[in-house]
């Protein structure tokens, strides 16, 4: 007979045989029966301050190393503070499992004590949640969750055990199949429509590989740099594809959107032909749909046939894994260019030089004060492109997209989508604990940091020596842009005087950290140089900038991306001649 | 806008018509009619979804409905080769005087009666949209004192099932987790 194991044993053994080395969570009433059996297992469970933490450093896990990070937390409340890393991981894309406990399963619709739908809350926000009331369907559940978290379209998979199921005995057994009738996600593209691409990329005369953060998801950043190299085509890079192809390419042009770089905004707007792999035409790439790249044929490569056609009509949908995408576009276009048949991009790509040339980034240093922008490109040229980066919402998200300079996939770590202030700090401490030999640095503002600093003390007790470079403009930066641009400089309610309350010095020690200040120019390599030699406790520097730096370039909320502003009130003016 | 009739073959699982509807009001489209109820297969449930939308929405919401794990098939049904049908079950005012046309009119649409008192009289009408409506029609000046219809459920003309497709499982892949992929550094 199969041995009688408690469903909780069956649970910590079901997330061992999904592979499962390290967990972020808090222990409470529901979930206590699986703290026990953990405390024996070779899982590592590092205990957060709060939920919200847990759950950004399980995306920040996942994203740093590519596998399935995992959090856990009690019912209630404790499940209700996961939903936002939950709502984050589900928009950008982040294979994560969530595990809550749940009120024991005769007490479930009573409004029993710290009983919430959680199952019901996550239903939108999640790619699949499961609530599981027997103890034989915990080994089940698990596999599934783990499978559909990290294959098609990755995302958040919630498990919701009641803790009588925790409390019940049961038999382990570990699933040698799936029943999973409804998910078959379409991994291999069509061979017409690369056919169709093909044929579409070499007549084009202006196309532009539109890199989103599929790519990075996919682990097809060798490939695209193979393809982008075999075509000459100019590549740009989103948001959540920053490091997908090196910044340091001749062929890169920055990123798009309303913060991108004039370049990389003027090949999506001047293209005939845009490529897009793995991105998903969001708002803050494309500004205003009616005017976006009105000149330009789509093809649209993605894993999610619902992400195709969604926002703006694909000449040519291709549904598969971007990696499987480019090997095929790469081996047919191969064939026709050993048959003499290469596409002729040449005017474009000189004129996009032009553009590049012209309006490349940079930032003014003529203010009083510490330029946000120096202390980031300074931090970049310092920590290298080894250091994995993470960054919280707002001013300082832009800057690090801009400034630090990435040339390896999944080294910088966001939130896109849902745009979470406080991600930072949690996420660097879930990437740190999925790549120790690496550096890792929380870029963050002083309103995110404020937010989720609380795992400082996670890092400090644990061993997780993160760095966090507090870009400190003593508001809420982009909220302030905004008012200064579209509201006559009426601040209302951005003023948070960080620079007088509280003391990050202070502050980072009291967690246990080493705290460093720096508020001129001169002292910035310093400062940085000092951060990265230690390597025993977690570092916060306080960089005291000016608060008057505004993100540039940048397209009005809701404006063509025609209207782009190179600064303040300048636009710039593309020769068309060279077209 | 126009009407279209989607065939959802879902797994018979709790939870998944709050899965769908929750798509739907999400994703804001308005649901004209709905009905659920049990297949061939015991592991499969069918709903039957009538919805008023532009075409391209639509393509939008069925690959929204497709990415639902436990949703394991979408059709939609061509009003030219399909059968739809609704029932009604309505409670019409029926006097002594009256109570002859109220029967005639209900054997005229082959309605059928279910359950008769002094002074009214319950009955039973399936057919489609149009048919039932007319019925309604001519029952309204009786005295309509209580009605109640079902969403409307439609199949395929012919002899092919939308269901004739292998509810195998997969088997069980080695998961990521496990491979450990190059990643930066």
């Amino acid at each position: 007979m199969t041995e009688q194991i408690t469903g909780a044993q069956s649970l910590i053994t079901s997330l061992e045989a999904a592979g499962v080395e390290h967990i972020f969570g808090i222990p409470g009433g529901a979930i206590l029966p699986a703290y026990d059996p953990l405390m024996d297992s070779k899982i590592r469970h590092i205990l957060v301050r709060h939920e919200q933490g847990a759950g950004h450093a399980a995306q920040g896990y996942a994203a740093a190393t590519g596998r399935v990070g995992v959090c856990m937390a009690t019912s209630g409340p404790g499940a209700t503070n996961l939903v936002t890393p939950i709502a984050d991981a589900h928009m950008d894309s982040v294979p994560m499992v969530a595990v809550t406990g749940q009120v024991g399963a005769a007490s479930i619709g009573t409004d029993a004590f710290q009983e919430a739908d959680i199952r019901g809350i996550t239903m939108p926000i999640t790619k699949h949640n499961f609530l599981v009331t027997d103890p034989d369907e915990i080994p089940r559940r698990i596999a599934e969750a783990f499978h559909i978290a990290a294959t098609g379209r990755p995302g958040p998979v919630l498990v919701d055990v009641a803790k009588s199921a925790l409390q019940t005995m049961t038999t382990f057994r570990w699933p040698t199949e799936l029943h999973l009738p409804g998910y078959r996600p379409v991994t291999k593209p069509h061979a017409k429509q690369i056919r169709e691409a093909t044929r579409l990329m070499l007549e084009s005369r202006r196309p532009v590989l539109y890199v989103g953060g599929g790519t990075i998801r996919s682990g097809a950043s060798a490939e695209l740099r193979k393809l982008a190299e075999l075509t000459g085509m100019p590549v740009i890079t989103t948001l959540m594809a920053r490091g997908a192809f090196p910044d340091s390419h001749p062929q890169h042009l920055g990123m798009p959107g309303m913060h991108g770089t004039v370049a990389a905004v003027a090949a999506l707007q001047k293209s005939d032909l845009i490529i897009s792999l793995g991105a998903r035409f969001d708002d803050r790439v494309t500004g205003n749909l009616d005017s976006f790249a009105p000149g330009a044929l789509v093809i649209h490569a993605d894993i999610d046939p619902a992400e195709i056609g969604k926002n703006r009509h694909a000449d040519v949908p291709i549904v598969g894994d971007v990696r499987e995408v480019i090997l095929d576009l790469i081996t047919s276009l191969t064939t026709e260019s050993d048959a003499g048949h290469t596409g002729d991009y040449e005017g474009w790509v000189s004129f996009l030089s032009g553009v590049k040339a012209k309006y490349p980034l940079g930032y003014d240093t003529s203010e009083d004060g510490l330029a946000p922008q120096y202390v980031i490109e300074r931090l970049g040229a310092i920590a290298g492109p080894d250091a994995i980066y993470t960054a919280g919402v707002g001013q300082h998200q832009m800057w690090a997209a801009h400034y630090v300079g990435y040339e390896k996939p999944r080294s910088w770590i966001n939130s896109g989508g849902l745009g979470t202030m406080g991600f930072a700090v949690p996420a660097a401490m879930g990437a740190k604990v999925g790549m120790p030999g690496s550096t890792v640095w929380a870029i963050d503002g002083d309103g995110c940091f404020q937010m989720t600093n609380q795992e400082l003390a996670t890092c400090a007790i644990n061993d997780i020596p993160i760095k966090v470079a507090i870009i400190n403009n003593e508001s809420l930066g982009m909220v302030r842009q905004w008012q200064t641009l579209f509201y006559n400089s009426r601040y209302s309610n951005t003023d948070l005087e960080s620079k007088r309350i509280p003391d990050f010095v202070k502050l980072a020690e009291a967690y246990g950290c080493v705290g460093l200040a720096c508020d001129s120019a001169e002292d910035v390599d310093a400062t940085i140089t000092k951060a990265m030699e230690i390597n025993d406790v977690p570092v916060v520097v306080d960089f005291r900038v000016h608060r008057d730096a505004m993100v540039w370039p940048m397209v009005a909320a809701g404006t063509s991306n025609d209207d782009i502003k190179y600064a303040r009130d300048l636009a710039p003016e593309f020769d068309q001649d060279d077209l | 806008m126009s009407r279209h009739t989607l065939s959802v073959l879902v797994e018979n699982k709790p939870g998944v018509l709050a899965r769908i509807a929750g798509l739907f009001s999400r994703r804001g489209f308005n649901i004209e009619s709905l009905a659920v109820g049990p297949t061939e297969s015991t592991d499969v449930s069918r709903m039957t979804i009538v919805v008023n939308v532009e075409d391209s929405p639509l393509e939008q919401v069925t690959k929204q409905l497709n990415k639902l794990v436990e949703v394991i098939k979408i059709v939609e049904l061509d009003p030219a080769t399909s059968v739809t049908r609704e029932l009604v079950l309505v409670k019409v005012g029926a006097t002594t005087e009256n109570r002859g046309q109220v029967l005639d009119t209900v054997q005229l649409f082959r309605a059928k009666v279910i359950d008769v008192a002094s002074d009214a009289i319950t009955v039973q009408v399936t057919g489609n949209a149009g048919k039932i409506a007319d019925f309604l029609r001519i029952m309204e000046p009786f005295g309509i004192r209580e009605l109640v219809q079902s969403g409307m459920v439609a199949i395929g003309r012919g002899p092919r099932s939308i269901s004739e497709r292998s509810l195998r499982p997969v088997p069980i892949p080695t998961l990521p987790q496990h491979s450990k992929e190059p990643i930066s550094g």
